[in-house]
């Protein structure tokens, strides 16, 4: 029981992942979370606006059920099953987040981003809008996130889904050594 | 009867997604400064795994319940979509510490932050639809 406590070995969470894939590739399905925001834009009416937003969407209703899923599972490993360690960063990368000045005693998300307190600061409510809207912009061009592209695309051996995960490195690395400089 | 496996499903990834730390700002931020093997790990693992059952599949030419073939349709071929797609994904999962998957986890977890995220991911997806035939692919 104490091993559920605590933060769960890479190995173990990735061997997790591929059977959480390989689950749903047996239901007749397919492993990608960014596609229900598609989903939830057509069933907004989305339709209306943009003949991409034109499908079937209730034929996805399969994968809302699975966001459900995933957000009641964050709430019950954040609240009954966690001791609440913040993660275990290697000391450099302490090092690094004392030059943009983020605390690294702090908890699973960064107090500075991720509290209500730091939502006062309206650089931090833009960070989180233009990351959003990267993340769902980007996400839908390329056809896929990490669990659609990294995850599935890759373990099928797709070019595509190499030539994404390439360019997710690519704005990843940038962002983080170029611009956070900047920004923070 | 299904409904409440793809419930169940979700529960699982979500819960494998926060223990893992693959959702904390923290592990996402250590991946990109190259300071630790742990997201490398994670990824790594589920790909190697991933291929062998894809090939599994594949070589056995396993059903799905539903009895029909499992087939993984390929993805059609271009490089501009994958890569300048691939790189604005990239620049937002850095900024926000986050992809679509920990998004939803972090919601339920009970980070209010991350519904700004997760709305803005949303109008990200609409502004995409909006002026994607204008746009290289």
């Amino acid at each position: 029981m104490e091993l559920i406590f605590q933060p769960w070995p890479w190995c173990i969470s990735g061997f997790l992942i591929a059977c959480i894939m390989l689950v749903l590739l047996l239901m007749g399905k397919k492993f990608g979370m960014s596609s229900n925001l598609r989903t939830f834009c057509a069933a907004c009416g989305a339709g209306k606006a943009s003949s991409f937003f034109q499908f079937d969407w209730k034929s996805d209703k399969w994968n809302l059920l699975v966001v459900i899923g995933a957000m009641l599972g964050g709430f019950v490993a954040s609240h009954y099953l966690s001791n609440g360690e913040i993660p275990a960063i290697s000391e450099a990368t302490k090092v690094s987040l004392a030059h943009i000045n983020i605390a690294s005693e702090n908890g699973y998300l960064p107090k500075e981003l991720f509290s209500i307190s730091a939502l006062s600061d309206i650089k931090t409510i833009l960070i989180l809008i233009v990351g959003g809207l990267l993340i769902g912009f980007g996400a839908r061009y390329a056809g896929g996130c990490t669990s659609g592209h990294a995850i599935s695309g890759l373990s099928n051996l797709q070019l595509p889904s190499l030539i994404a995960v390439i360019g997710f490195f690519i704005g990843g690395l940038f962002m983080i050594h170029v611009l956070f400089p900047l920004i923070f | 009867m299904k409904q409440v496996i793809y419930i169940l499903i979700g529960f699982f990834f979500g819960i494998v997604m926060y223990k893992s730390e693959a959702a904390s700002w923290f592990r996402i931020y250590e991946m990109f400064q190259f300071q630790s093997f742990h997201m490398y790990g994670i990824i790594g693992t589920a790909l190697a795994f991933g291929i062998v059952f894809v090939q599994v599949i594949k070589h056995y030419k396993i059903k799905s319940i539903d009895g029909n073939p499992i087939v993984i349709l390929p993805k059609e071929k271009s490089f501009s979509r994958y890569m300048i797609g691939g790189i604005i994904f990239g620049l937002g999962w850095a900024l926000a510490g986050a992809c679509p998957g920990p998004i939803f986890v972090l919601v339920g977890a009970g980070f209010l932050p991350v519904v700004i995220v997760l709305a803005s991911a949303t109008v990200g997806t609409f502004l995409y639809g909006i002026i994607k035939d204008k746009l290289p692919h």
